[in-house]
């Protein structure tokens, strides 16, 4: 399913009227694309576990690999040292049985009569399907790659979630990788490729929270943008760089948004540690800017055309811990949005009201993943989110604030080179500081309250 | 049988299934030593598709990597053969060279680099693949080829290499005139188990299998290719021989921008 269309529901709800947590997770509830390819499996006769910690995690070498162009680098990359059988597809999806929960939801007193309404708490249960990802993905020639995966979500309705040709060790360098389409940004944990999967767990918040009231349609860095990257590496991809130039459309064709440009650039470094594996620290920053009003026909909106560009941006940093078996994966990130976009103001509107302001906030989250052997690791995940200034001083300090608890495990069963199958369990229980009926009219009595929901999920995720 | 000698028995039988493991669980590589036990179950992970869990190059995939280009198979440790060494033929390797040949790859096979790997990782999947052989238990490795100091490669040198190359030791019968490995005896080369395995293209780029510095084609030359019909001539070259003919074959990687170029 479409990342920037979940969290487009996700801020509609932190923004607008009355909150229905659990609706919008049970629509929610595809677990985003991740990237695991049997296909260079099956080209390079490798397991699962040489490029996975567990699929669809990378390991180092995985990493390397990816940062290769796909490539192991010993002249049998190119289709021609292939048999010419050889398909590079991969096929994944995820039948499972989940179940929602959320507390302080308004429904209506009585179902069906809309006039009384009341708070309470409800679930939902049942056995579901995620999305499926349909991925080509390979090497054209020598140092050209390509990838292309329709993804849909649970009803089978189709988007390009990537798609992109690259070319790699441009003048015989490693540091020189030049990449066009839409693809994922350099992160330096990928949402992609995380071991969680449900409703709740199934994405990391700070690549993807707006506080309330916000208008800017970019739904995060862990949205695939459309762009060009420039990206480089060392030998073992212990030194890595990637700089994006991205269209500012948070990755959407048809460019419906604006016409400028948006900038990502991350540096990773990684330390031996001897015994103890090796470090990573790295420093990101997006820094972009979102349209606030648009040419308009008949008083319509021209896709494409937004003016009145205000800029927003997210720097953050990480450190990530790679043992034996066990990982430890801690990212921080400062989030800040123009006061125009904060309050959803269009700029030629003159100066801010008294009282707006920018919005930023803060937030992190602490990974842990624990390989017990190839074919078991266990994961769990705290994160959370702070405001530290709303765009609107009238504004509850701690509106939008949340604590996200997310563990799980995943057993691979069969580990071998032509596919993977997973038995997937995992729980998470997000707490979002008045979020509950922002804005109610009929029962005020609920208004910002705090809403906790939970996911439950089992299920078998396969790919082929 | 009481139960005694039932149990006995057991103990016995699972003693012996644990004997390859019990010994040379440990390899040295500089100040890394490495601990077969953790190299286990990184061999389970990286290794096994190829080399198979007896390390006996029958892992499921080791039917498909030899590909239309009739690529060798995976190599099988229980023989305590190897490639790649810094010894001379016949002799088992040092630690340092299973650890050198997993950190570069074997070029133009399916072995990749695992250079991803840390250092200890790598020095832990050497003691493991040393406890498929016997020969680790029972043998030391002979002292290491001395290299010289590389001469110049002048064009007196080139000039020699060539002779070597063409005429005296007669390379081209199986590489080539041109290096291209279409000797008229590429045909008819196997390996020690019966692999077909043709002679290396020198115009395929700039690294060979066993590295790609001078230094490591001056030793392939005094090592040979143990287990391959390339062998050692160590007993042929004499003197700065061993130079000239690096230099000249240099001259045979036309398809690299820095053929002849020294390393």
């Amino acid at each position: 399913m479409k990342a920037s269309s979940r969290f487009a529901r996700i801020i509609h709800c932190l923004s607008g009227a009355p909150v229905l947590l659990l609706v919008f997770a049970g629509m929610l509830h595809n677990p985003p694309p991740a990237h695991a390819v049997p296909a260079f499996a099956r080209k390079y006769g490798l397991p699962c576990s040489a490029c996975h910690v567990g699929w669809p995690m990378l390991n180092n070498f995985g990493q390397v690999f990816k940062d290769n162009g796909y490539q192991l680098g010993n002249d049998r990359d190119s289709p021609i040292t292939r048999d010419a059988s050889y398909f590079p597809i991969a096929v994944r999806m995820t039948p499972m049985w989940h179940r929602e929960s959320a507390n302080n939801q308004i429904v209506d007193a009585t179902p069906g009569d809309a006039s009384v309404e009341a708070g309470r708490a409800y679930s939902t249960a049942g056995f579901d399907l995620s999305g499926i990802d349909l991925w080509f993905v390979g090497t054209l020639y020598k140092n050209i790659s390509f990838s292309v995966l329709p993804s849909s979500d649970g009803t089978a309705a189709f988007h390009f979630e990537n798609a992109f040709v690259r070319f790699d060790n441009i003048l015989g360098s490693k540091w020189l990788n030049f990449k066009m389409g839409k693809y994922e940004l350099d992160l330096p944990v990928s949402e992609k490729r995380m071991l969680t999967l449900s409703n709740n767990g199934g994405f990391y918040y700070i690549y993807h929270f707006l506080p309330y009231g916000d208008s800017n349609f970019f739904g995060g860095i862990g949205d695939n943008q459309l762009g060009v990257e420039l990206a480089g590496h060392n030998s073992n991809s212990y030194t890595r760089y990637a700089f994006s130039v991205l269209s500012s459309n948070d990755g959407n064709p048809n460019t419906p948004y604006g016409r400028t440009m948006d900038y990502y650039g991350n540096f990773d470094q990684a330390i031996p540690a001897g015994s103890l594996g090796y470090v990573r620290m790295s420093g990101f920053g997006y820094f972009g800017q979102s349209p606030t009003y648009y040419l308009t026909t008949g008083g319509a909106a021209i896709p494409g055309t937004g003016i009145g560009n205000e800029p927003f941006y997210r720097v953050g940093g990480s450190v990530r811990w790679y043992m034996d078996k066990l990982d430890i994966q801690t990212v921080f990130l400062h989030g800040y949005e123009n006061g125009y976009l904060a309050n959803g103001i269009a700029s030629n509107t003159g100066p801010l009201p008294a009282g707006d302001r920018s919005a930023q906030w803060n937030g992190g989250f602490v990974e842990t993943n624990y390989a017990v052997t190839p074919q078991l690791v266990i994961t769990g995940r705290y994160e959370g989110i702070r405001m530290s200034q709303q765009g609107s001083e009238s504004t509850a300090s701690n509106l939008g604030d949340l604590d996200a608890f997310t563990v799980g495990y995943r057993w691979y069963p069969m580990m071998y080179s032509r596919a993977g199958l997973a038995w997937h369990q995992e729980y998470s229980v997000v707490k979002s500081q008045g979020v509950g009926n922002i804005g109610g009219v009929f029962a005020p009595s609920f208004n910002s309250q705090n809403v906790t929901s939970s996911s439950i999920f089992a299920g078998f995720d396969f790919a082929f | 049988m009481t139960s005694h000698k039932i149990i006995a028995r057991f103990i016995l039988g699972m003693a012996l299934a644990a004997a390859p493991a019990a010994w040379a669980q440990q390899s040295h590589i500089g100040s890394l030593s490495g601990d077969g036990h953790r190299g286990q179950e990184l061999y389970r992970r990286y290794c096994v598709g190829c080399h198979g869990p007896k390390g006996d190059g029958k892992g499921e995939n080791a039917p498909y990597v030899i590909g239309p280009l009739g690529d060798p198979p995976p190599r099988n440790f229980t023989t305590g053969t190897y490639k790649c060494r810094s010894t001379p033929s016949g002799s088992i390797p040092y630690d340092s060279d299973i650890y050198n040949t997993i950190t570069r790859g074997v070029h133009t096979t399916y072995m990749p680099s695992w250079r991803a790997l840390t250092p200890q990782q790598r020095a832990d999947l050497v003691a493991y693949v040393k406890t498929f052989s016997s020969r680790f238990k029972n043998e030391k490795p002979d002292p290491a080829i001395a290299i010289p100091a590389e001469t110049a490669a002048t064009p007196d040198s080139i000039a020699r290499g060539k002779e070597l190359y063409q005429n005296t030791l007669k390379c081209g019968e199986c590489h080539g005139a041109s290096g291209h490995g279409d000797g008229p005896s590429a045909p008819t080369l196997f390996d020690n188990l019966g692999n077909k395995l043709p002679p290396y293209d020198f115009t395929s780029g700039l690294r060979f299998k066993c590295g790609e510095s001078d230094r490591d084609l001056y030793l392939i030359f005094l090592s040979g290719l143990d287990g391959t019909a390339m062998p050692s001539y160590a007993d042929f070259l004499k003197g700065d021989q061993a130079w000239d003919l690096v230099h000249y074959l240099r001259t045979l990687q036309i398809n690299t921008p820095n053929a002849g170029k020294k390393q």
